[in-house]
């Protein structure tokens, strides 16, 4: 009984903490939207209009469809889904591949040796460079865009996997063996569950990558999306547009990195130092 | 009683040639069904070496090992191994009683009963509420009667047992002495325990077999004729533990045994301890060299 | 020895797939030239001196982009790792200019500041700024406290504990945060090239070679001599590090 009551007690004091940390938050962020507005004003300059008329332009933009499309406009259809879809299908078959191979080049003692360099050196060629290449191998269209983003995200996965894979500890390896671990067990109930927070690390950096390309690809060859648009508001000279989607594109940011984190969180909470830092 | 393994000429060098280090030569025993079987040698004799052959972790260099009359050829079917490190030996990523259940995975167990027979071997050990804690959440004691309860679960016919509770304090190891005892009658698990603590592996064992230092073989197979029934305190100041213990410390002492004094022989048996283990390292040392010389050609 | 022969085996094996798939016609030429043609280009083009520039052009930018953040980032860094309320209060902008793809930026920049190399510069210091920043606070916020507490026992001064206690152990934590940042900026110099179509550099070079259609073996000599550039530069700092952070084992370690 006691107990239950002092488990209650924590966690209002908990959520009381984290509500005044939350506004605290929120504070601080209007306080600086505040005063860019205010700078934006002052300075009056056509390049940086003020985050309000930025707001309403967004309104205006993506809010302005009818109510059968629950009020989201074409544009929403037309260039941010498709976009999103993009980045994060380049994203997924990255992962997959990534993680796939680099079990299998972790697991084998001579994989690496082969592959190593070549990979070392895969990795450090901006992928924007290789554009060219996959837009006549694909055409102008998602399949370039969608195989950038795969070489680009790719790398910072497979070589983490890789170093996840192989830093198993030897007691654990010696545990499964004893206990005759088939296969399937001893990879996805061992090698991968100890991998994971490489992996992670490994996650976060090619979804930011995966972002990145995502609007490089759609700057130089597409036909929609965020970055066309992009690109095409600043050519019109029509800057709240303009900032509209390079906001859109901060949002996306912090929302995708914000869903990876609590995926992460829920994944990895046997680890015991990740109840402290919450 | 059966034979449950027998030991054969066992021998394992590492490398080859000049540069060979020999860590077990000619070994042979048997344990026999239901026992508890004690080795006890000096640290970094070989006894680890010695457990990996049996239990088909490496193939040994000669000789053959059989578990219950079939030949041991790679890890058995019905074999456990508890290891020293707990903290490395248990899956972090798993909770108490999915560790547990690990053994039991893939056999053919429905999942009711998987989680039966995890939560018997939890009952076994005396951890009956803590199936949903991870195993950071226990204590070091707490977390070694986990991976008892493992190696439990999976019902094996021979439990090997690497110096498990030599990372645990002294009180905790006491009880967790007791704890392996009593659910060894009642489970009547074979067990083979290896330690390099001469009081433990007289209190806990049926029988007690001492190894040489380095390479390991056998010098004495001793059995222990306390009651089955043990107590930390009365069987320890019983004479016959007493006499027993000196007896496997003399044997273990590498100079001659002298005439002395029963309190002058225990500070003794420190000293030799000690000594056998600065030499242990140091081949161990010359080991790892040897072994890193092979790898780098 | 073995590994490296390993190392050539792969190598070559990929070229010879590459080659295969080329000549069996699985990819077209036109499109894919063969590696043999690609590296036959590059060595021409190394004898070039507009191409050299184009090099020089790209890799002085990523320098000074790099110096500037690093510049920027780590007093920054030192700031808010020792200040927690200037942290506390700087978090939430810091979290949301962080995750702004830098390339979005690339029109404004265009606008702000013109196509010159001071475009290219600015975007890559926005973009290698944060990977040095954070590493640099995680750092300070790492120190092991019975560290601080012997200094301070000792009667060390608050300016003598950064530079005697706080900076060594921070040293290997910005080395890594400076790697990364030096790999990410590349990627920005040379997209911003590409995009905006600068006066000179590697990406402006792959442009133009694939504007024609016609000149892919130029476009992969680039992307080739792109990446060399890359991973010398990656192996470079590896290297730095490891000789100059021996007595440090987590090196490398301070991903976040």
């Amino acid at each position: 009984m006691t107990q239950v009551t002092e488990r209650a007690t924590r966690l209002r004091s908990q959520a009381v903490a984290g509500l005044s940390g939350f506004a605290r938050t929120w504070l601080v962020f209007i306080g600086a939207v505040v005063v860019w507005e205010v700078a934006t004003r002052l300075a009056e300059s056509v390049f940086f209009p003020p985050p309000t008329e930025i707001v309403s332009t967004a309104l205006q933009l993506w809010f302005s469809g009818p109510a059968s499309q629950l009020f989201l406009s074409d544009v929403v259809f037309d260039h941010i889904l498709p976009s999103l879809g993009r980045c994060l299908a380049g994203w997924a078959i990255a992962v997959i591949l990534g993680v796939g191979l680099g079990t299998a080049l972790g697991r084998s003692r001579t994989g690496m040796d082969y592959v190593g360099p070549l990979f070392a050196f895969f990795r450090a060629i901006p992928p924007p460079t290789l554009v060219p290449v996959f837009m006549v191998l694909f055409g102008l269209g998602p399949g370039m865009q969608v195989a950038t983003i795969i070489f680009g995200a790719i790398w910072p996965v497979l070589l983490n996997t890789v170093d996840g894979v192989r830093a198993v500890d030897s007691v654990k390896v010696d545990t499964a063996r004893s206990f005759r671990t088939p296969t399937p067990y001893w990879i996805g109930m061992v090698v991968l569950p100890a991998a994971l927070p490489k992996i992670f690390a490994g996650l976060r950096l090619s979804l930011s990558i995966s972002l990145i390309l995502m609007v490089v690809s759609e700057l130089i060859g597409s036909l929609n999306g965020i970055g066309h648009e992009l690109i095409s508001a600043q050519r019109a000279f029509e800057f709240p547009l303009m900032w509209t989607w390079i906001v859109l594109l901060g949002i996306l940011g912090f929302g995708l990195n914000s869903l990876l984190l609590a995926a992460e969180r829920r994944v990895l909470r046997w680890q015991p130092n990740r109840n402290n830092d919450g | 009683m059966p034979t449950m393994l027998e030991v054969t000429g066992l021998n394992h060098r590492y490398g080859s040639g000049d540069g060979a280090h020999v860590a077990v030569k000619d070994l042979s025993f048997s344990v026999d069904a239901g026992q508890l079987a004690c080795i006890v040698g000096p640290s970094g004799c070989g006894k680890s070496t010695l457990l990996r052959c049996i239990a088909g972790l490496i193939p040994p260099t000669d000789g053959s090992v059989s578990l219950h009359g079939d030949a041991v050829n790679g890890v058995p079917d019905d074999l456990a191994v508890v290891f020293q490190d707990y903290s490395r030996s248990l899956f972090p990523w798993l909770t108490v009683a999915r560790n547990v259940e690990f053994p039991l995975r893939w056999r053919k167990l429905g999942k009711q009963e998987r989680a039966e027979r995890a939560q018997e071997a939890l009952d076994a050990v005396g951890l009956s509420g803590v199936g949903r804690k991870f195993p950071w959440q226990l204590s070091g004691g707490m977390q070694q009667r986990v991976s008892i309860a493992r190696a439990l679960a999976s019902k094996p016919a021979l439990l090997i047992m690497d110096e498990p509770f030599a990372s645990v304090d002294a009180q905790t190891r006491f009880e967790l002495e007791d704890l392996l005892r009593r659910v060894q009658r009642e489970q009547r698990t074979t067990i083979l325990l290896v330690t390099h603590d001469i009081d433990e592996s007289v209190y806990l064992g049926d029988r007690v077999l001492v190894l040489s230092k380095s390479p390991a073989t056998i010098v004495a197979d001793l059995p222990v004729d306390l009651p089955a029934d043990r107590d930390q305190i009365a069987t320890r100041e019983s004479a016959k533990f007493v006499a027993l213990r000196g007896e496997v410390a003399r044997l273990l002492q590498t100079v001659p045994a002298k005439q002395a004094a029963p309190e002058q022989q225990a500070d003794e048996d420190v000293a030799t301890a000690d000594a056998a283990e600065w030499t242990a390292t140091e081949e161990a040392a010359t080991e790892n060299a040897g072994s890193a010389k092979e790898t780098s050609h | 020895m073995r590994s490296l022969y390993r190392n050539l085996v792969g190598l070559i094996g990929f070229f010879l797939l590459w080659e295969g798939a080329v000549r069996v016609g699985l990819v077209p030429e036109l499109f894919v030239p063969p590696p043999s043609e690609v590296l036959a280009t590059t060595v021409g083009l190394l004898g070039q001196e507009p191409f050299i520039r184009d090099v020089i052009a790209t890799v002085l930018a990523w320098a000074i982009a790099l110096l500037i953040s690093v510049a920027i980032a780590v007093p920054a860094g030192l700031l808010l790792g020792s200040v927690p309320w200037l942290r506390n209060a700087t978090r939430v902008i810091v979290e949301f200019l962080r995750p702004i793809p830098s390339v979005a930026l690339i029109p404004l920049v265009l606008l702000v500041v013109g196509g010159g190399p001071e475009a290219k510069i600015t975007l890559a210091v926005y973009a290698a700024v944060w990977p040095i920043l954070f590493n640099t606070i995680y750092a300070l916020s790492e120190i092991d406290p019975v560290l601080m507490d012997t200094a301070r026992a000792c009667g060390t001064s608050r300016g003598r504990m950064l530079t005697s206690v706080a900076l060594p152990h921070a040293a290997p934590f910005v080395f890594t945060g400076v790697r990364m940042s030096a790999a990410i900026a590349l990627i920005l110099v040379v997209s911003t090239e590409y995009v905006a179509g600068a006066a000179s550099g590697l990406g402006n070079f792959i442009l133009e070679a694939s504007s024609g259609g016609s000149n892919m073996d130029e476009v992969l000599a680039g992307t080739v001599v792109a990446g060399l550039i890359g991973y010398l530069i990656n192996d470079g700092l590896e290297r730095i590090g490891k000789r100059a952070f021996r007595w440090n084992e987590v090196a490398g370690e301070a991903a976040k």
